[in-house]
């Protein structure tokens, strides 16, 4: 939250302290480089897969997402790509907009994309994999 | 939303063009940014010309030459004219820098383009606000913090960690970095700046401060440390040739091996 409002009477230490350190962030920090190390080790194991499917009908697909190990490694790719997608799209957002009410507004709508998303992958693949 | 376009009263006009030293052989054109709080104009760039068989050799020489022998409204900081006091920080050729320290012959574009630091409050023409800078290298605590009483010396410390100031210790302060970061730019009220957070890891790596987790504490959150997006402006303007986008990743480094 920022407190700059009045800021003329104000003192410039009192302006740059604000409401003091929040003493969060490291966790969000590293989930980034957590999530972004998973992404590039599941998109490598993902790959001949996609490359594999490319072009197959649904009866191939459902042969191919079958095996559960592709299935769990669909759904880890799923679940680590949408959690990276959500923080790092918070950070673009509490980057540029500025205006309390449109941030925390922003910061809402981005995480219930980014689940409804999520959820609705996992729903795609457990139904494919499992006989669709 | 971040404004990216300029308000109508700040758009930059054409300025004057100053005529041209009579008799002059090597003339180097200065194009340098105006602006008075006091005439209610527009901010303007206008058009100088430096005589080079009279002037020193760097951009800050041409700066004074031009006060001394065509405007002596021109206004900008200067001091100690070899790159110690960090005064005459501005923007020249697209890319902030000491005046100083900048040849004019380095200069890239055919005149040399002079702007104060971007994005601070403007005093007068070249000189910006820089309170705020100020204020978030004071929050930083920048001197020691102990607990154990005072030896009747000196407090000591080892060569190797009295090293580990080095690239550190020589930041004067100029405020180039931070002034060409762009998450400073967007949250300078927050963002405390790489000027500040390689004052504040010169602190946490020194040997003899007692006082590293709260220092860390204070610096742990979103906006004053983890704004920093490894954009790197800070290394390449800094003037001193320092790099505080790697004392920023230190100090990140610190607080994720804490949670460890």
């Amino acid at each position: 939250m920022s407190t700059t409002s009045g800021s003329s009477m104000r003192t410039p230490r009192r302006t740059i302290s604000g409401l003091g350190s929040a003493r969060s962030g490291t966790g969000h920090f590293w989930l980034q480089r957590v999530t972004a190390a998973a992404n590039l080790i599941l998109v490598l194991i993902a790959l001949p897969v996609f490359v594999y499917v490319a072009g197959q009908d649904q009866a191939g697909m459902r042969a191919v997402l079958g095996n559960p190990f592709v299935a769990i490694v669909m759904l880890l790719l799923l679940v680590s790509i949408t959690m990276h997608m959500r923080i790092g799209m918070q950070v673009v957002i509490e980057d540029y907009v500025h205006s309390e009410g449109l941030k925390i507004l922003s910061l809402l709508g981005n995480t219930f994309f980014s689940i409804a998303v999520g959820c609705a992958g996992v729903f795609a693949i457990l139904k494919i994999s499992f006989g669709g | 939303m971040v404004q990216l376009t300029l308000p109508k009263n700040s758009t930059i006009t054409e300025g004057k063009v100053w005529p041209k030293p009579a008799g002059a052989n090597r003339l180097t054109e200065y194009r340098i940014y105006r602006w008075n709080p006091d005439d209610g104009k527009n901010p303007a760039v206008d058009t100088y010309f430096v005589d080079r068989d009279d002037c020193g050799p760097m951009v800050l020489d041409g700066l004074i030459w031009i006060k001394n022998t065509v405007d002596p409204t021109l206004t900008f900081r200067r001091s100690c004219r070899e790159g110690i006091c960090g005064s005459c920080a501005m923007n020249i050729d697209g890319t902030n820098t000491l005046a100083c320290l900048k040849s004019m012959d380095d200069v890239t574009a055919k005149s040399v383009n002079i702007y104060p630091l971007p994005h601070m409050p403007v005093v007068k023409d070249l000189v910006p606000d820089l309170t705020q800078f100020y204020a978030q290298h004071a929050s930083v605590e920048p001197w020691l913090h102990t607990e154990t009483p005072a030896p009747e010396r000196e407090w000591r410390q080892a060569r190797s960690d009295r090293e580990k100031l080095d690239g550190l210790y020589e930041c004067i302060l100029c405020a180039c970095c931070s002034t060409s970061c762009p998450s400073y730019w967007w949250n300078g009220d927050r963002y405390l700046g790489p000027a500040a957070l390689l004052q504040a890891y010169r602190w946490l790596i020194d040997s003899r401060d007692e006082a590293t987790g709260e220092r860390l504490d204070d610096l742990e959150d979103p906006f004053r440390l983890y704004r920093c997006h490894t954009i790197m402006n800070c290394a390449k303007a800094c003037p001193k040739g320092l790099n505080p986008a790697k004392a920023i990743a230190e100090i990140k480094m610190m607080m994720v091996s804490r949670q460890f």
